[in-house]
């Protein structure tokens, strides 16, 4: 069974509307068709927050999920079985503010007001998950969200005080709307030659991917909404990997944790987290909530953008991908998949079906730092990522890999050939600092220079270094927290 | 008991409606039927004569109803507003990578900008000069170079004990309003035309429409509710967007909106002017300032905008609040082809405050001082070392009392104390600490600007609507006014409606800039309503058979010697016998006065005061720092409502850290902006904000001069603020063996790395 319209939840009612093109963003449907104008437009990329909206989705044992995504580069379709809260569906029926509104009034938190709405529903997504949150869950929290006028300390304050109001949350008559749009077929739009898929089995992926080699391959969109904001490419066909079970799984085998393709950063990180703690900070730092709620580590790496944040920690650790093609499967490791400038492995209809990332050995150190003008969600101009097993003073194992610097994401192999079987002090480490110069010839851009992209890797390695000697124990972020 | 609405800590008027998503601006004003939407075609060639436009292509795209380029424009192709510079439309010369060529209306906003991207456009290439330098040595400029002497710095700087000459570089900055520039036009009979425009200029946007098309002021109508964040931004800017909308609706008789991509509106509008700073100081052994030379050279752009206000402000503000005794500024306003530059917050004086700040630090640096000291030092005296270089008195400095009692808070020597403790055991991570002074001239340089006017309404059921021509870009400007003129009748504020700027309501209004809006706006507001309220009183006195000195407005009612009405009841009374309850009220800014071609006069009513301490701890092998603790002591006079004004404190603060530390303007070798968008430009985020952040204001100074209250203006002067997180870092990098850091602003990563290995090189 296929068909052309899409049902979910918006704000408590059960909307069904036909989609003519598969590519109209959630921001513009609420804006546009709907003329439901609290969630703005700020940037059409995904980067400032002012579209931010919270998405609701089945949990497990009737509970649900909350998710603050970007409206602005998630397409309409996606919403399919879905609900979706926009500011407007905050305030109770009488008209009542929030506790989230209610404490970004009382605290002053607004003053031009244009990203107010996405603030408040990034905090109305943490009021939901976390009732005590630290000044650090709050950063994390709002990363996604920039404002130009407070400076953010009232809002940090709202986010503090929220929690003296209860609202009326009823998980249970969420899940029941919930029930009410699922969806039990897939889902496949046809109209005027353009085409959007939404299956729910790996088959049926696989079949479609084989059936239109050249079609779109959507995981988060938040890449891929940009073709379409930024570029203003016409997308024909779209299969969505979203609705895919198999690929929406987190598995751990005898040696591997098994990351489905569309597994979102928001739940792939935790667990990689977990393996190799080592890789918070930069994790952290990678994007930001929304992004991370539907951004994929699959689309991640399928996209292979030399900047991109997960590929050097996951190449370290040896890291593989398992590739379908119909019913076939191959294995490819990580650090083999990229071969120039995004160009890789993928054949056509070949799809990344999940990452088998290898769990943590007691001994080794894994550690991966980002260099970038701001904290919080930035695009990398340097990226590095080791793993180090010493037997003693030796080095019985070193491998380093980077982003910013070449056309792909890559290993350090000169840097790595000197520290192996060295001793790990300052004077290898010094002689590996000179072999980064022969791995690597960066570009000057609007993110770094060529010289000080240098400058940074070398400083970035000193630094891992220092950091397994005791003698930088702390990032300038992890300062003091 | 009186309750006062001036004073109180208030919500902004909007804030329940910011948060609710049911705040107005443009974009979400219900759109008329017919409505076609506009996108604009760019140069992408940044200095060219223009061979040939071809919008076939534009045209034959899906759902374009019409397009209009230069040869459509019926009246005056400029939006220039002090010189006629600036087309809306290049014709024959591009002169930046960016500049409009053409608009198209379209049946959606995509199809528009779909189409936009459709014309073919060739272009004979010119050499561009793409930085001040480089125009410096060309001599290009939009304006002549300007110059202000006084005493005799050459001779001072000959004699000094001591004397230092460098150059420092400051980055410019995007407004990064987060509501993007836009206007809709619409049609209105016999020949009008209204226009909803994102502005802090309606005035400006009505003139400039109605030169270009063809009409006069009587015939436009421009109004504004709120901006999405403004910033300096929306002062010139938005009569491009408005006049761009105005000519397709004029041309296509439909209504059209044109609201830019943020990509667009980056590359396209101008930004803040960024500055190389030479200069040349001689100073004694106690660090006192004999002698200084100062030549700026500021990024200008293709055109003149506002770049001749910004350098005056920013010759004015090089001596923060410094007596420079003998001092010498050469100011060149560059040509460069790149967007034209632009007002943003602070307009010029935080370029030249942070020159003389740099100057002090590397004074204090040179002789091994705490550059607190040597700030201390140099400030303005009260009765002698008190004339400006531009011969004002400096009448109401503070500066000695804010550091007393900052430095004291802070407990700035200790923290120093500790830092450098800690900094010595430390091998990568190390802490510095500085503490920095502003002293910022509210008015208007341009004299005739500090006007303004306002429109009260009092309503028969006690209710009052009140408008003026400030606009409200976030800043509570139209709380603040509210607020006096809820006093003014004695009534509770929400009892007043401020309705939206309005070029019809309140004519000829100036820009809301120069932090002037509620000290401009607020008298006049309460001078219409003090009519008011004279008429009212005059009623009662002769009705009741009292004398007016008996007669007062309170607690939403008048007390009539021993009898007590509703203010409603007044009302309805006094619209009975025919008595008016509307008024305008006019103020002008008293006290002002100023010679352009000598630069001498007064051009300040006064001045505002603030100071900061900030502590940053910087990691000397990624370059990347982090704000751990900031104290601000601010002062407003005597605040109108502290909530707002806290808020105008701390989000300047933070905005120019912003400005010094991550938000970098890049442009490649071809022109091309390669930060235009929250991608790649980085304004502060939530985790940016430092863990240990005490703002405060001064409480008990009001202001000596005669305002609103005795309240000061802050929209602008917190920014300037942030410097001390500049000298903070510079803090933690200086060593014995680098004691005079090179640190370009903004202090990315990157530079500060490069401050580092300046070092490693000698």
């Amino acid at each position: 069974m296929s068909s052309a319209r899409i049902r979910f939840v918006l704000n408590g009612e059960i909307v069904e509307t036909a989609v003519d093109d598969p590519t109209r963003t959630v921001l513009q449907f609420l804006r546009e068709d709907l003329r439901l104008t609290g969630t703005k437009e700020g940037c059409a990329e995904g980067d400032c927050g002012a579209c931010t909206v919270v998405v609701v989705e089945p949990g497990s044992d009737g509970d649900v999920e909350l998710k603050a995504i970007n409206a602005c580069i998630q397409f309409l379709p996606t919403l399919d079985g879905k609900e979706l809260i926009t500011v407007e569906g905050l305030s109770g029926g009488s008209g009542e503010l929030h506790p989230v509104q209610r404490a970004m009034v009382d605290e002053h938190g607004s003053q031009c007001g244009f990203c107010t709405p996405g603030f408040v529903m990034s905090l109305f997504a943490l009021y939901r998950h976390n009732d005590k949150p630290t000044r650090r869950d709050i950063d994390d929290a709002l990363a996604g969200n920039l404002c130009r006028c407070t400076g953010y300390r009232p809002i940090i304050a709202a986010a503090q005080s929220m929690h003296t109001r209860r609202d009326d949350w009823d998980t249970a008559a969420h899940a029941r709307l919930l029930n009410e749009v699922a969806r039990d077929d897939d889902l496949a739009i046809e109209h005027q030659g353009r085409r959007f898929f939404a299956p729910g089995g790996i088959e049926a992926f696989a079949a479609l991917c084989s059936r239109y080699p050249d079609a779109t391959i959507l995981a988060g969109g938040t890449d891929i909404g940009l073709w379409v904001t930024k570029q203003h490419r016409s997308l024909d066909t779209i299969i969505y990997a979203g609705r895919v079970a198999q690929m929406l799984e987190i598995e751990t085998s005898g040696t591997h944790l098994e990351i489905g393709g569309a597994v979102p950063l928001a739940r792939a990180i935790p667990a990689i987290v977990e393996q190799y703690p080592g890789l918070d900070e930069m994790f952290r730092r990678f994007a930001s909530p929304p992004i991370r709620n539907a951004g994929t580590l699959g689309g991640n790496i399928a996209n292979g953008s030399p900047i991109g944040d997960s590929m050097p920690a996951l190449m370290v650790v040896g890291a593989t991908l398992v590739l379908q093609k119909g019913a076939d499967e191959r294995e490819i490791a990580l650090d083999e998949f990229y071969h120039d400038y995004q160009v890789n492995d993928l054949s056509p209809g070949e799809f990344v079906a999940r990452i088998r990332v290898p769990l943590r050995e007691s001994d080794a150190i894994v550690a991966s730092q980002k260099w970038s003008k701001r904290f919080d969600q930035d695009i990398s101009a340097v990226c590095t990522a080791y793993r180090l097993e010493l037997s003693g003073e030796m080095v019985r194992d070193f491998r380093m890999a980077c982003g910013g610097l070449a056309a792909t994401i890559r290993r350090a192999a000169h840097c790595e050939n000197v520290i192996n079987g060295s001793s790990w002090n300052e004077d290898t480490i010094d002689a590996a600092c000179e072999a980064l110069a022969r791995d690597f010839s960066p570009i000057t851009d609007m993110r770094a220079s060529a010289d000080m992209r240098l400058v940074a890797v070398q400083n970035l390695l000193r630094r891992f270094f220092l950091e397994t000697t005791g003698e930088a124990p702390e990032t300038v972020y992890s300062y003091g927290r | 008991m009186v309750v006062r609405a001036v004073g109180k800590a208030l919500p902004h008027d909007s804030a329940h409606l910011h948060v609710a998503g049911t705040a107005a601006y443009t974009d979400d004003l219900p759109e008329p039927r017919d409505l076609l939407h506009l996108a604009v075609g760019m140069s992408s060639v940044a200095h060219g004569r223009v061979r040939r436009v071809d919008l076939a292509g534009v045209r034959e795209s899906d759902g374009v109803v019409d397009v209009m380029a230069a040869s459509d424009i019926p009246g005056e192709n400029n939006y220039g507003s002090i010189v006629k510079d600036d087309p809306v439309f290049a014709e024959e010369l591009v002169q930046y990578v960016g500049q409009p060529l053409f608009a198209v209306a379209a049946t959606t906003v995509d199809a528009a900008r779909r189409a936009a991207r459709r014309a073919r456009i060739e272009v004979d290439e010119l050499e561009a000069i793409l930085d001040p330098l480089t125009a410096v040595e060309r001599q290009s400029f939009v304006l002549p170079s300007e110059t202000i002497v006084r005493g005799d710095p050459d001779a001072a700087l000959e004699n000094a004990a001591r004397r230092v000459q460098r150059r420092v570089f400051v980055g410019g900055q995007d407004q990064f309003y987060l509501e993007g520039q836009i206007a809709m036009a619409l049609p209105q009979e016999d020949g009008g035309m209204l226009v909803y425009s994102s502005t802090q200029h309606p005035d400006e946007v009505q003139r400039i429409v109605a030169h270009a098309t063809n009409r006069d002021a009587k015939d436009i109508v421009v109004i504004c509710r709120r901006m999405g964040g403004a910033f300096g931004g929306k002062e010139s800017q938005a009569a491009l967007i408005g006049v761009v909308a105005a000519l397709a609706a004029d041309k296509t008789g439909r209504p059209c909106k044109l609201r830019l991509d943020r990509d667009d509106d980056m590359i396209m509008t101008g930004k803040r002017h960024d500055f190389v700073i030479d200069y040349d100081v001689g100073f004694d052994e106690t660090g006192l300032i004999r002698g200084i030379a100062f030549e700026f050279a500021s990024r200008c752009g293709m055109s003149a905008d506002l770049s001749g206000p910004v350098n005056d402000r920013a010759m004015f503000h090089c001596d923060n609040a410094y007596f420079l005794e003998n001092v010498r500024i050469v100011s060149h306003r560059c040509k460069t082809h790149t967007v034209s530059n632009t007002a943003f917050r602070g307009f010029g004086g935080p370029q030249g405050m942070f020159a003389i700040e740099h100057v002090i630090d590397d004074i204090a640096r040179t002789l091994g001082k705490d550059a607190c000291e040597i700030r201390r030092r140099n400030f303005y005296g009260k009765d002698d070392r008190n004339v400006t270089h531009y011969h004002q008195v400096v009448e109401d400095n503070i500066l000695d009392e804010l550091f007393d009692r900052l430095q004291a808070s802070s407990d700035y020597e200790g923290r120093r104390a500790a830092i450098r403790e800690f900094n010595a055991s430390s091998r990568v991570l190390k802490k510095g600490i500085a503490i920095s002074p502003v002293k910022f001239g509210i008015s208007f340089t341009s004299t005739l600007l500090n006007q303004a006017g306002a429109l009260v309404h009092v309503y028969r059921d006690g209710t009052v609507q009140l408008n003026h021509g400030g606009t409200e870009m976030g800043q509570g400007l139209y709380i603040k006014v509210a607020q006096v003129v809820a006093d003014e009748f004695g009534i509770g504020v929400d009892r007043v409606r401020t309705t939206a700027a309005d070029t019809s309501k309140v004519p000829n209004a100036s820009a809301t800039a120069a932090s002037s809006g509620s000290d401009m706006n607020g008298r006049a507001a309460q001078k219409a309503a003090a009519r008011i309220r004279k008429r009212l009183t005059a009623y009662a006195a002769r009705q009741y058979g009292v004398s007016e000195a008996e007669i007062n407005f309170r607690d939403g009612k008048v007390y009539i010697a021993d009898r007590i009405i509703e203010f409603a009841d007044l009302a309805q009374a006094a619209w009975a016998e025919r008595i008016s309850l509307s008024a305008t009220g006019y103020y002008r800014t008293p006290r002002i006065h100023y010679d352009r071609e000598t630069f001498s006069g007064r051009p300040f009513f006064y001045f505002a005061y603030g100071a900061a301490v900030t502590e940053v701890v910087v990691d000397l092998l990624t370059g990347e720092h982090r704000v751990l603790r900031v104290d601000i002591l601010h002062d407003c006079g005597d605040s109108l409502n502290p909530a707002v004004d806290l808020g105008q404190v701390e989000g300047g603060y933070v905005q120019g850290v912003g400005w010094l530390t991550s938000e970098e303007l890049w442009w490649n070798d071809k022109g091309e902006l390669g930060t235009h968008a929250p991608s790649t430009y980085k304004i502060p985020t939530c985790s940016d904000l430092a863990p240990d952040f005490r703002a405060e204001l001064v409480r008990d100074m009001a202001n000596r001069e005669k305002t609103i209250y005795r309240s000061k203006a802050v929209g602008e002067p917190p920014l300037m603020l942030a410097l001390s997180a500049f000298h903070a870092i510079r803090d933690a990098l200086a060593s014995d063996r680098n004691p005079l850091p090179d640190l370009r602003a903004p202090a990315t990563p990157e530079n500060i790395l490069r401050a580092l290995a300046g070092a490693n090189h000698e």
